[in-house]
């Protein structure tokens, strides 16, 4: 019966055990000195391609919120710049103003001073005059008395006139 | 995950298709096999006044079956071949001899002495008895080791995939991980990542495929070079391996070992004591996964072998038309057929390797897989049924 199988399906031994050896020394030889060294070559590889591709990420990721801040920061400068204009501004407009007050304030009291001494003066020239008036009344009242009283008579009836003036005030 | 489904009912659909067809083409070998042998027979007769009258009669099934065979010397042209040694295991102890002496002058079947008489026949070293006829009951302790046409063709097969593959890793070590593969390294990168990241991980899962790629790369690159050399039709290549049901056969016991040896407790239960089902239906399946077990590894060893015979016997079939019709002119149609079909061969040499390594790595997967939502889906199907 086995005679009649065809010899091409019938396995012979000495294939099957030089194959069995050369199998089994593929298996070992390749495994340790070719698919293992490969086979890892190839892992370092794809995960450093991964690491790249993960730190190419971050990196951008990075420069992105350095932008951000960079641009938060230009920001917060442009505002406190504002800020210090505007701060200055008004302290120049105040440093106007104050000075402009203290100018009237100091001219007001010039000008007070000025007034009051220009009255005083006034006053004491006034007075001057005034005196000097008076004394010239005086003396041409005197001179006026001493003509018009150089009789006796009539200068009792003027000492009478004055006594009866004064009894009235 | 649907998709590789498909892929791989394709790939087994495929390989029944393969199956069906090659076994067809088998059979009738079997029956011109069985002419043959009446020819032969017939032939042997008038055996005096050879020549000229056996030039005519031209066998086609005894000249393919002469190319697809085994031989213990290495034809390499006109009458010039390589005289292989011969390597004798009988209970008498080993006996080394080169095949040569197996042969007359007239490349005619000798016997040789040595601890026993031995002779070809049909190909195959046997003990023969004084009158040069088998001895049934010497044979049964001989064991043919020795270097035959296609152990030498494997061997140098062995041998370019040693070079190939050391050089190429080599250039790992020499060029470093960061630069990009050149040359040879370049060549076999895709390749090796083809077996990872289409066979071995789809099916055995990332976690586990590290541990059996140097298997299934051992495995794919010894088929494919084979297939390979198969096809060359001279003296590097010219031997059938792949196309050897021994070849095959070893093979598929190591993947059938493998497969075995790293099977998990649940891929057991699955097989003996079906979980989730009737403890009838589970009596009933027991010997049909049983059963399982063996006729996987077996049809990967058929499949190989009859694709690449197959392959083999339709190119050598179209060449014979030329011989059968004693015309030059038939080689207008039996050479473009030819260079077609060794076309389709050259597909089928990686298709070949890629199925065998692929269904290796689909039992591996099979046998390794951890069954968590098996318990789920049973009970839901449990209440389908109840309902």
């Amino acid at each position: 019966m086995l005679l009649e199988i065809n010899p091409l399906v019938l396995p012979d031994i000495g294939l099957v055990f030089w194959n069995t050896i050369a199998f089994l020394l593929l298996l070992v030889v390749l495994g340790k000195f070719a698919w293992k060294p490969i086979i890892k070559a190839i892992n370092e590889r794809e995960s450093g391609i991964e690491e790249a591709l993960l730190k190419a990420d971050k990196m951008k990721a990075e420069i992105t919120a350095m932008q951000n801040e960079n641009e938060a920061l230009l920001a917060k400068a442009r505002e406190e710049r504002a800020v210090l204009i505007k701060e200055a501004k008004e302290a120049s407009e105040k440093m106007v103003a104050d000075a402009k007050d203290k100018a009237k304030s100091e001219y007001d009291r010039i000008l007070a001073d000025a007034q009051l001494a220009i009255t005083q003066q006034k006053n004491a020239a006034l007075t001057e005059v005034k005196n000097q008036v008076g004394a010239l009344v005086v003396e041409v009242a005197e001179k006026v008395l001493r003509k018009e009283l150089s009789n006796k008579a009539d200068q009792e009836s003027y000492i009478k006139q004055l006594a009866d003036g004064v009894k009235l005030n | 995950m649907s998709c590789s489904r498909i892929k791989s009912l394709l790939v087994v659909s495929f390989g029944l298709f393969a199956l069906l067809f090659s076994t067809s083409l088998l059979a009738n070998e079997n029956k011109a096999v069985a002419v043959d042998s009446n020819g032969v027979a017939t032939q042997e007769q008038p055996s005096t006044e050879h020549g000229a009258k056996k030039e005519e009669a031209f066998n086609v099934t005894e000249t393919i079956l002469e190319h697809i065979k085994d031989d213990h010397s290495w034809h390499l042209w006109g009458h010039t071949s390589i005289h292989l040694p011969v390597i004798v295991k009988t209970n008498k102890g080993f006996e080394f001899f080169s095949s040569e002496k197996l042969m007359d002058e007239h490349h005619e079947p000798a016997v040789y002495k040595g601890n026993f008489d031995y002779k070809l026949i049909e190909g195959k070293l046997k003990i023969v008895d004084a009158n040069g006829n088998e001895d049934k009951e010497a044979n049964k302790q001989l064991w043919d080791l020795s270097i035959t046409k296609n152990v030498a063709s494997l061997f140098v097969s062995v041998f370019i995939l040693l070079v190939v593959l050391l050089s190429s890793a080599a250039a790992y070590k020499k060029r470093g991980v960061t630069s990009a593969p050149k040359g040879l390294q370049s060549f076999m990168e895709p390749i090796i990542l083809f077996v990872r990241d289409e066979v071995a991980i789809p099916n055995i899962g990332a976690k586990k495929a590290g541990k059996y790629l140097p298997f299934l790369l051992t495995i794919f690159f010894l088929i494919l070079i084979n297939n390979f050399l198969g096809l060359i039709p001279f003296f590097p290549g010219g031997a059938n391996v792949s196309g050897n049901i021994a070849f095959t056969m070893t093979l598929a016991v190591f993947v059938f070992i493998v497969v075995n040896l790293s099977a998990n407790k649940s891929y057991w239960e699955h097989i003996f004591w079906m979980p989730g089902m009737h403890w009838s239906m589970k009596l009933f399946l027991a010997p049909i996964e049983l059963i399982g077990v063996f006729t996987k590894p077996i049809s990967l060893m058929i499949r190989l072998f009859a694709n690449i015979t197959a392959g083999h016997i339709l190119v050598l079939s179209l060449i014979c038309l030329i011989f059968i019709f004693k015309t030059v002119f038939a080689s207008a149609i039996a050479v473009p057929f030819a260079v077609f079909i060794g076309m389709i061969e050259l597909l089928v040499a990686f298709l070949q390797a890629f199925i065998f390594t692929m269904l290796a790595a689909m039992y591996i997967g099979m046998a390794t897989e951890e069954h968590h939502h098996h318990e789920e889906g049973h009970g839901e199907h449990k209440d389908l049924a109840h309902h």
